[in-house]
């Protein structure tokens, strides 16, 4: 049975000692799955607001009349009669100027000042807009529109650029624990050369060998993943608790449920990849030897 | 043991020409280590099946070198040997197991395992071997009773005297009736009450078939062997080129 190695007798366990606790590596461990598990979030959240955002702007757009419409009523009028336009919503020039008023202050307020009209509207995918343009226009010629898409694509490629920056230190992590597990198992290896040479003397094979010390890292990684992810776990819980400030810091990300299947997954996953490395890491080490 | 079964394990040992089988065979074997000049050359002997051979040579004539090569902890640099019947200078290194599991080998330091009981160092072998439990529990402590070590098996080699270690270590060696035992100054920690013990133990192992090849510089072990052949060693190479060396003790002359 492929797991076999994984339950070894008490004598074959005597054989390197009961020194699991006393090594480094469930605690560097640990610290990379918590790390790994944090960023693998920011990640993930990042891509659903990515991916919500897209979804709320691929088929948004906007009208713009400069110098304000006195027809607006008219032109929101046109827009829901047109072929595929599926939501129509004129802003009010009240709630204009009271975005205005971020930046000019009071002076927002004055009739003096001229306010453009906007009238916001989704059309099905995929819609042609030409012929949309071309009844905008007819109504208010100087309109301009503009595609939503258009403006918050610079965020959106900034999103994805930290979601996958997010998901390379995951890999990134991945390897350096790896590379820590291949540390400790020639660690091991150097502090077991007596026992292995004994061993090798009196006819154990590489595997059985192997089987010893795999046991061993998969023991160590396991219990490091899952104290990390533990503690990683604590910590998105407490953000997504503190609504004040995880909303702004995340701006109300959220985890579908296959993304936490796949975060709990991570340290099972961590304790894979490590008891692999660390299997070829002691095999290729007692391949050196006769 | 009955002659019946005696000439069954005789016959065992015997090719189809009636000719003693070789256990080990050694044609043109040179050894050095890494760009060093060569701590054994030009050995060319063969072993008997069954035989009892000691080893003798002056320290650094290449003793503890030979026995590495018998019990394939290390590769000849040139030359062939053969193990068993098979060429195993080079063989690939997973192949080597099986054929270790029929050497048993008592180190000069003893190479005890310090984390291990003294029973557990014992049944190393067996459990290598894949025997259960109840397979060793009973001819280890048989054999901790022989070496007279009964009630010292649940002890740790540091608190064992040399003496019990080299006991321990040479209970370990012969615990699974090994083909072939390499002993490396096996006496070199005991007393002389169990020097002769250890003897009669290896005697015993050589009536039921084990070819015994033991290093030592102990005379006195050596002619109390008066059935043992001689191997001497001089300067890394056969005292006797032929390989046909008898050097019987003097007790036998």
């Amino acid at each position: 049975m492929m797991l076999d190695w994984l339950f070894a007798s008490p004598a074959d366990r005597r054989l390197l000692g009961t020194s699991r606790f006393r090594g480094p590596t469930p605690w560097v461990i640990a610290i990379m799955s918590f790390s790994i598990m944090i960023i693998a979030a920011t990640g993930l959240a990042l891509a659903n607001t990515a991916g919500s955002l897209t979804r709320a702007v691929e088929a948004r757009y906007a009208v713009e009349i400069p110098n304000g419409a006195s027809n607006l009523d008219a032109l929101a009028a046109a827009l829901r009669s047109a072929p595929g336009v599926t939501s129509v919503e004129a802003v009010p020039e009240s709630e204009m100027r009271r975005t205005l008023e971020r930046w000019l202050g009071p002076a927002a307020q004055s009739a003096d000042l001229p306010v453009p009209a906007l009238v916001n509207f989704d059309v099905k995918p995929g819609l042609a807009l030409a012929p949309i343009e071309r009844r905008v226009r007819a109504i208010a010629p100087g309109a301009q529109i503009s595609a939503h898409a258009d403006r918050v694509g610079p965020l959106l490629r900034s999103m994805r650029a930290l979601q996958w920056l997010a998901f390379g230190l995951v890999l990134l992590l991945s390897a350096a624990a790896a590379a820590a597990v291949v540390l400790a198992a020639r660690g091991a290896l150097d502090t077991h050369r007596s026992t292995i040479e004994v061993m090798h003397g009196i006819g154990a094979t590489d595997l059985q060998l192997t089987h010893l010390f795999q046991r061993k890292i998969a023991l160590d990684a396991l219990l490091g993943s899952l104290v990390g992810a533990a503690a990683g776990s604590l910590v998105l819980l407490l953000l997504a608790s503190g609504a004040s400030f995880a909303g702004a810091l995340v701006g109300g990300a959220t985890l579908a449920p296959l993304d936490l299947v796949a975060l709990l997954l991570l340290p099972l996953v961590l304790t894979a990849l490590a008891t692999w490395v660390g299997r070829m890491a002691v095999l290729a080490a007692l391949r050196e030897t006769l | 043991m009955n002659g019946a079964l005696q000439g069954a394990r005789l016959a065992t040992r015997r090719g189809r020409e009636g000719k003693l089988a070789a256990i080990a065979e050694f044609d043109s074997v040179g050894l050095r280590y890494g760009t060093g000049g060569e701590v054994l050359r030009d050995l060319d002997f063969r072993l008997t099946g069954g035989g009892f051979y000691f080893l003798t040579g002056p320290s650094g004539a290449g003793k503890t070198s030979l026995l590495k090569l018998l019990y394939l902890a290390q590769r000849p640099t040139r030359g062939r040997i053969r193990l068993f019947g098979e060429e195993l200078s080079e063989a690939p290194r997973e192949s080597l197991p099986p054929f270790r599991r029929r050497i048993g080998v008592v180190f000069q330091d003893f190479r005890l395992i310090r984390h291990l009981s003294a029973f557990d160092n014992v049944a190393l072998p067996l459990r290598v071997a894949g025997a259960s439990e109840e397979e060793i529990e009973g001819p280890v402590r048989e054999m901790l009773a022989w070496v007279g070590l009964a009630d010292r098996a649940s002890a740790r080699p540091p608190t064992l005297s040399g003496g019990e270690q080299q006991r321990v270590a040479i209970a370990r060696a012969v615990i699974n009736r090994p083909d072939l035992l390499v002993a490396d100054e096996p006496t070199g920690n005991v007393d002389a009450e169990m020097a002769k013990r250890l003897l009669h133990l290896f005697t015993a192992l050589n009536r039921l078939g084990t070819t015994v090849v033991v290093a030592t510089h102990d005379v006195g072990l050596i002619s109390a062997s008066p059935g043992a052949e001689m191997i001497r060693l001089e300067n890394g190479g056969l005292a006797d080129p032929t390989g046909m060396l008898r050097n019987p003790p003097a007790g036998r002359a």
